[in-house]
């Protein structure tokens, strides 16, 4: 029987995994503790629904309804002086739990806070565009659509950024393979020359230590030496080997010691 | 004798022997090659110490050029990305014939480290190379090196590069 590799999630694994690792917890505090964030969580608690939210080093991290992303990160930027959003990008969990989590980690440079807002959305949804309040998502939310496939609704040029026009697939996905799909593998050959040059051209080699023995010209093995370009496809004579006669050359041609100290 | 008389008067029929205008048209090829300046990644910093003062490319006559146009040899420096491929191939076109390409470094030979999507596995899939350069990156001692060898192997070549069996690689 074949091996079974699931289809979700195509990532190279580790080849040994320690059975008594446990992962570092990182330790959860209560919003409480904070009064900046609790304050914060309170008035965003009136107006949409926040599913949790606790404190991770000195981070609050609350999780909301994807609905909700543009009404809170205009309340954090307008009424909490969160002025910068650093970094807006997805996880792929679609092989756990079919979503993909969508996280804003938000700055507040006055007090010097920071925010982590997270939430799930569903293959194939869009989110909305957080472009209006933050330039900075214009080209990460482009960069998530790049390797995600997430849209983000009435963002102003949705388009890739990374990868080039006519790429096919979304890179960081867990179902999409690190040394490319078929389309991946051929791109550089269909482009320039066209698909009818992939029989010229052959496909990619990717394994460092291949080796032909039939190829005189880059290859030869000791004590089949032959000549460069030689075809050897037919038949292959072993020839003597030679070593070289030079040997324990001595450099040292003067009598001096030079090792020993004056 | 008069089955042996040369007729100076016409083109087809000068007695002249070819090597010499060979010799003297490689002399001169091969001693004002001028590089694209075609850095793609950290080989790069590596071609432009060879190309500045310390090993000093332009006692070669090798002087890096900003335009395909007027260089001779392509030095592919660098990691080549998929995305880049086309512009790659395009600069190969623009460049004058004769024209040469050396591969330097371990990404732009195999793929280097990077075995992954977007990185193309080893350059000579587009353009075709005439000299691999090893190392991550190359000293700039070797890329002279290549520059040199690069040289003596146009003295060795036929001036009418048709003739040259590298001609019928380059239509692929």
């Amino acid at each position: 029987m074949r091996k079974y590799t699931p289809k979700d999630n195509v990532q190279a694994k580790s080849y040994y995994t320690d059975r008594f690792w446990v992962a570092p917890f990182v330790p959860k505090s209560d919003v409480s503790e904070d009064a900046h964030f609790s304050k914060l969580l309170e008035v965003m608690k009136e107006s949409i629904e926040v599913k949790d939210a606790y404190i991770q080093i000195g981070q609050m991290i609350i999780y909301i309804n994807p609905e909700d992303n543009f009404k809170v990160l205009k309340l954090m930027k307008e009424q909490y002086d969160y002025a910068m959003c650093s970094e807006i990008s997805a996880v792929d969990y679609l092989a756990q739990d079919g979503e993909f989590e969508i996280f804003y980690q938000m700055l507040n440079l006055k007090k010097a806070k920071r925010v982590r807002v997270l939430t799930r959305i569903k293959e194939g949804h869009a989110i909305e565009s957080v472009v209006p309040l933050y330039n900075s998502a214009n080209f990460a939310e482009r960069e998530m659509y790049d390797m995600f496939g997430i849209v983000a609704n009435n963002h102003p040029f949705m388009k890739r950024i990374l990868m080039p026009d006519d790429w096919e697939g979304h890179p960081l996905l867990k179902t999409y393979p690190l040394e490319g799909d078929e389309a991946a593998s051929w791109y550089e050959v269909d482009k320039i020359f066209g698909k009818e040059y992939r029989d010229v051209i052959g496909p990619e080699n990717r394994d460092p230590a291949s080796i032909d023995r039939y190829d005189t010209k880059r290859f030869s093995r000791v004590g089949y030496e032959r000549e460069f370009d030689a075809d050897i496809s037919s038949a292959e004579k072993e020839a003597p080997i030679e070593y070289s006669k030079a040997r324990f050359v001595n450099y040292n041609k003067s009598s001096k010691q030079l090792d020993e100290r004056r | 004798m008069a089955q042996h008389q040369v007729n100076y008067a016409s083109a087809a029929g000068l007695p002249v022997a070819l090597t010499s205008v060979d010799k003297l048209v490689n002399w001169g090829r091969s001693n004002s090659l001028w590089p694209l300046t075609y850095g793609l990644a950290c080989c790069a910093i590596e071609m432009m110490a060879t190309g500045a003062s310390r090993y000093d490319f332009d006692r070669m006559g090798t002087i890096f050029r900003a335009s395909p146009r007027q260089s001779d040899v392509m030095i592919l420096a660098g990691t080549l990305s998929k995305k880049h491929t086309e512009f790659t191939r395009r600069l190969y076109d623009q460049m004058m014939e004769p024209k040469w390409v050396i591969s330097m470094g371990s990404c732009a030979n195999t793929g280097g480290m990077f075995n992954t999507y977007a990185t193309v596995q080893g350059v000579d899939r587009i353009v075709p190379v005439d000299i691999y350069l090893p190392g991550c990156a190359p000293r700039p001692e070797t890329l002279q090196y290549a520059l040199m060898m690069l040289q003596k192997k146009i003295r060795r070549e036929s001036a009418d590069m048709n003739r040259n069996t590298k001609q019928n690689l380059r239509m692929i």
